[in-house]
């Protein structure tokens, strides 16, 4: 659904200083029916990517391709194609609900204005406030609002730049349930996000940017590569010479002893855990639960940062 | 041009939702077709003595040819409130345009409506005509109401067939659209430099500049607006509109608008 290839974008601001490297060498392959997280701190050129996706900025080299689509050449058929909700909702504020989905709903030409209007406003709770002036919605409204704007035509290919920026956690929730469904529709989604566990909950996969393409890879497998597998068993007491013995078997590759529990790095612990039960049970050790560790999105996404 | 027709509608609902606007669109029309029809009124009544000393020249002879002194000057004092006709067209276009453009750059509205499949020529044809159209109808509808009550003020026939004749006609009809589509423009290129809309409109109206010196000019009795005068501006209007639609329409480009225009 989206590939690019090189794809590079610089602002000359001014004509006295060197051009300012928004993102470089940017080579991704999003495929249809999958949700994408892009992250990124705040200037690492996540909105930059989605204007150069969505064809309202052309790249300084490089290709994309939306639906087969290039950019730079099917600029309004790839604007058709998909669908945006920008970082900031940027409604019309003295128009109602109604009238501002309406508006963009003949912009894209949309066959049955009113029905897909009435549509979203139901399916997004807006219906009841349908005819008052945006100007008086609350921020999760308006971000509702716009959600339902990107969505009007039906795209394929949804961009979402920060979509529960600064929503309070009902709001958040509420539209994070709303990209879930979109998700089960089999839509295309291209998620924008500074929240790091919307992303681990909603995407397939992720990519790590900061004005280039650190990695990118399903939060799963990232996890393993950074930190490996860790299975921590709970003991009633833990025996030191337990931790000697779990030491010698050879697809252990580290143990450790931590406030009773015993720690230790595998492979595949889904074969690998019997084993270990077996061994800490025949050497006396009363087990209370046994359980993976696993690190944060967040763990994952500082240590490529910083490596970065 | 359905396109071109939501982009129309979408500003007048927002934009006559503005006070000023409003005021802009409709009372000042009212006003400068009350305040000639008064105007008029008392020079009829009053006597060449009171008279406002207008000067001569070449083409003020021209102008009245063999008519009375008084009819001679209700329509050089006629021709200023053409001028002030003039200038409908220039202050309509600049209120709704600076508003409208500037507009959507603080409620951050211009990066979802740019990534509609609209075009920019039919974005900034929306734009434009939603401020041009206003303007002329404005313009035109207060020219006819002043027209339909000139009767009421007690002018000679000379002067009344002056006011429908080609000076006025060719100026309110040719002239103001011509002007209206100059200032739409101008608005919009002004507008994509400034962040507030009354920066906006105050530039603008730098425009006004040359109506007011033509005005001034001719109460100085140094020129006296004629049908050939009226022609030449016009041609002067066409060209002054080919280079700002070009103009704007290389300026108004989506890259500039969403990483320059903030």
């Amino acid at each position: 659904m989206i590939k690019t290839e090189l794809l590079t974008k610089k602002f000359q601001l001014n004509k006295k200083n060197p051009p300012i490297t928004a993102v470089e060498g940017l080579t991704l392959e999003v495929k249809e029916g999958e949700v994408f997280g892009f992250l990124g701190p705040n200037g690492a050129g996540k909105t930059t990517t989605v204007r150069l996706l969505t064809s309202l900025i052309a790249p300084t080299s490089g290709r994309a391709w939306i639906d087969g689509l290039e950019i730079g050449k099917n600029d309004q058929k790839i604007r058709e194609t998909v669908g945006i909700l920008t970082e900031t909702p940027g409604m019309y504020d003295r128009l109602s609900a109604d009238k501002n989905l309406t508006i963009f709903a003949r912009l894209y030409r949309v066959k049955d204005v009113s029905g897909q209007v009435s549509k979203y406003l139901h399916m997004l709770g807006l219906w009841e406030r349908r005819f008052d002036e945006v100007g008086s919605f609350s921020k999760g409204m308006r971000q509702k609002l716009a959600i339902a704007r990107a969505l009007l035509h039906e795209p394929k290919l949804l961009f979402l730049d920060e979509p529960t920026s600064g929503l309070d956690p009902e709001a958040a929730k509420l539209v994070r349930d709303f990209i879930e469904e979109l998700k089960s529709e089999g839509r295309t989604i291209f998620l924008c996000t500074h929240n790091l566990d919307e992303a681990d909950r909603l995407c397939g996969r992720i990519g790590i940017f900061k004005t280039h393409l650190i990695t990118v890879d399903t939060p799963e497998a990232l996890r393993t590569k950074l930190f490996g597998r860790k299975v921590v068993f709970h003991l009633t007491t833990v025996n030191p010479a337990w931790i000697g013995m779990l030491k010698e078997i050879p697809f252990i590759t580290d143990a450790q002893n931590v406030d009773n529990k015993i720690m230790v790095s595998l492979k595949d612990p889904e074969t690998q855990n019997p084993v270990i039960v077996r061994k800490l049970v025949e050497a006396g050790a009363d087990i209370q639960f046994v359980g993976e560790l696993r690190h944060s999105l967040e763990d994952i996404y500082l240590q490529m940062i910083h490596q970065a | 041009m359905d396109r071109i027709k939501t982009i129309i509608d979408k500003e007048w609902a927002e934009v006559f939702k503005n006070r000023l606007v409003l005021f802009t669109v409709t009372l000042l029309p009212l006003l400068f077709t009350i305040m000639p029809l008064v105007m008029l009124s008392t020079i009829k009544t009053g006597n060449s003595t009171n008279l406002p000393s207008t000067g001569s020249s070449a083409g003020f002879a021209q102008t009245c040819g063999a008519l009375p002194e008084q009819d001679c000057i209700q329509i050089l004092i006629s021709n200023e409130f053409l001028l002030l006709f003039m200038i409908l067209p220039v202050m309509i276009p600049i209120t709704i345009a600076a508003y409208s453009i500037v507009g959507e750059k603080t409620t951050r509205s211009l990066e979802p409506l740019l990534a509609t499949p609209i075009t920019t020529v039919e974005l900034l044809a929306g734009k434009t005509l939603a401020a041009v159209i206003p303007a002329i109808v404005a313009t035109w509808g207060g020219f006819l109401i002043f027209i339909l009550l000139l009767p009421i003020t007690g002018i000679s026939n000379a002067v009344k067939a002056y006011i429908t004749g080609p000076t006025w006609l060719l100026a309110i009809i040719l002239i103001g659209p011509l002007m209206a589509v100059l200032a739409a423009n101008f608005a919009v290129i002004v507008s994509s430099r400034v962040n507030d809309p009354r920066a906006a409109e105050q530039f603008s109206a730098i425009l006004l500049v040359p109506i007011l010196i033509v005005l001034f000019l001719q109460i100085a009795g140094v020129i006296v607006v004629n049908v050939q005068l009226v022609l030449i501006s016009a041609l002067g209007f066409v060209l002054l509109d080919i280079g700002v639609i070009y103009l704007g329409s290389k300026l108004f480009q989506r890259e500039n608008i969403l990483t320059r225009w903030r």
